[in-house]
């Protein structure tokens, strides 16, 4: 068995909300080059060397890539060997989120959902955990903006409608999204599973870094036909037109009941935030 | 081609009719943050006939609810969040003045009827490029509703904003356009 003292859990928390605020992935940043160059929009083209500057800016100034600097979602996956010491794991976990918020001069987007007062700290976070074999802790911080997210749903469909039935409701799910997640987006896909099953495995589907094949060589087949339903929708960088509408479709998959199809689509904006450490 | 405008605020008719979706506009001058909850607290006062914390005429307002301003700058990151959650104010406050509005992302139909009505104009900001927007920002000041953390109104003073004509006076829309154009 391996010890953690929590207070290691906050620092490595504070920190990854702050780099992946600032600190654009590399998968992203060479996904807007590629794009750049096969887009034949020339608004595209411009929207995506914007992108690239605004990346640039935000790296040099430690300025958040986006002012929507999200909900912060907190992927936990702790070894079963592990016994963490000196503390409440969550408050640990809410601490790190509130510090980096500060320190960082992150927006602070928690709210009530009646009142709509702003919290003012950015807590709670947004905590998943799973416990994997081993005696190491991997968290991966996602802040997750409101713009994305609102345009992301949940469908349970039926089974007869198949494979088809997915394909054509996430194409009309970003369809209808357009300009409003920040296209070029990352669309994650959760199949089956149970209702909230199937939305956890959408927003873990969003983690994937562009660029990287699903092993599941039936899924991939998928995600590559999705995603050019996708890109001939016209909706291009920014929505103002182009062929660029997604940098990725991402699926991930599990069983389901015999009576259900779970389906859920969660929309990522073209920053594409995460970081991530192992303890 | 796209043509590249410069204005500066505030904006009247003779500002507004001339330009066409599409255009870039470098923006200059006196803009207003208000998002959700600042806008239905200033159409909440219109219903009570209460004096607004800035006046409309020829204001633009801009959907944004920046970041915190870190040491030594003006303001944090501040690209535009989405403007339909405004959708149900905007046509009120153009018929009372209200010359421009900068966010992304489409508008309902009542919106951009009132653009047309009212010869407003509504600018397209890149969503997600709020580093590079923050740079175009010089001064920023809290006027109203300090309680509302990032919803509240601010007075911003911009130099060259980059901006594109989504909707214009002519009932045109740059999102529906645009992707027409590039539609499989």
């Amino acid at each position: 068995m391996k010890e953690i003292d929590v207070t290691h859990v906050t620092e490595t928390i504070e920190h990854l909300c702050i780099e992946a605020n600032t600190d654009l992935g590399e998968d992203v940043e060479n996904a807007f080059r590629t794009m750049a160059e096969t887009e034949v929009s020339p608004t595209g083209k411009e929207v995506l060397g914007l992108l690239l500057e605004n990346a640039t800016i935000a790296r040099r100034e430690k300025m958040p890539i986006c002012q929507d600097t999200g909900l912060a979602v907190v992927f936990m996956e702790i070894g079963q060997d592990i016994h963490f010491t000196n503390g409440d794991l969550e408050a640990a976990i809410h601490e790190g989120v509130r510090r980096g918020y500060q320190k960082g001069y992150l927006r602070k987007s928690t709210c009530h959902p009646f009142t709509r007062k702003n919290l003012g700290d950015n807590t709670p976070a947004i905590i998943h955990y799973q416990i994997v074999p081993g005696d190491r802790v991997r968290i991966i911080v996602e802040p997750k903006g409101g713009g994305s997210e609102n345009m992301s749903r949940v469908v349970m469909l039926t089974p007869s409608e198949g494979i088809e039935g997915i394909k054509a409701y996430v194409t009309q799910r970003v369809k209808e999204s357009g300009p409003n997640p920040c296209p070029p987006i990352v669309v994650g896909v959760g199949i089956g599973g149970t209702f909230e099953r199937a939305a956890f495995l959408a927003k873990k589907a969003t983690l994937r870094p562009i660029g990287t094949k699903n092993p599941d060589s039936e899924l991939e087949a998928l995600e590559r036909e999705i995603h050019e339903a996708v890109n001939k929708l016209g909706i291009g960088p920014a929505g103002l037109g182009g062929k660029t509408t997604a940098l990725a479709v991402h699926i991930e998959m599990m069983p389901c009941h015999i009576a259900s199809l779970p389906l859920a689509v969660n929309i990522q904006c073209h920053a594409g935030r995460h970081k991530e450490a192992t303890l | 081609m796209s043509r590249e405008i410069t204005l500066q605020t505030p904006l009247s008719d003779s500002d507004t009719t001339p330009l066409r979706i599409g255009d870039r506009v470098l923006l200059s001058g006196t803009v207003y943050t208000a998002r959700d909850a600042a806008h239905k607290r200033l159409v909440d006062l219109m219903d009570r006939g209460k004096p607004l914390p800035f006046d409309l005429k020829g204001a633009v307002i801009y959907y944004v609810g920046p970041a915190p301003a870190p040491p030594g700058k003006p303001i944090g990151s501040a690209g535009p969040t989405t403007s339909y959650r405004m959708d149900a104010f905007a046509p009120r406050l153009i018929e009372a003045g209200l010359k421009g509005m900068i966010g992304k992302g489409a508008r309902a139909n009542e919106v951009i009827e009132a653009i047309k009505t009212f010869k407003a104009i509504y600018f397209g900001a890149i969503g997600g490029s709020g580093a590079l927007i923050a740079q175009s920002i010089v001064a920023s000041e809290i006027i109203a509703y300090e309680d509302l953390g990032p919803e509240a109104i601010r007075r911003l003073e911009v130099k060259n904003l980059p901006l594109f004509v989504v909707n214009d006076t002519y009932g045109s829309d740059l999102y529906e356009e645009g992707v027409k154009k590039y539609a499989e």
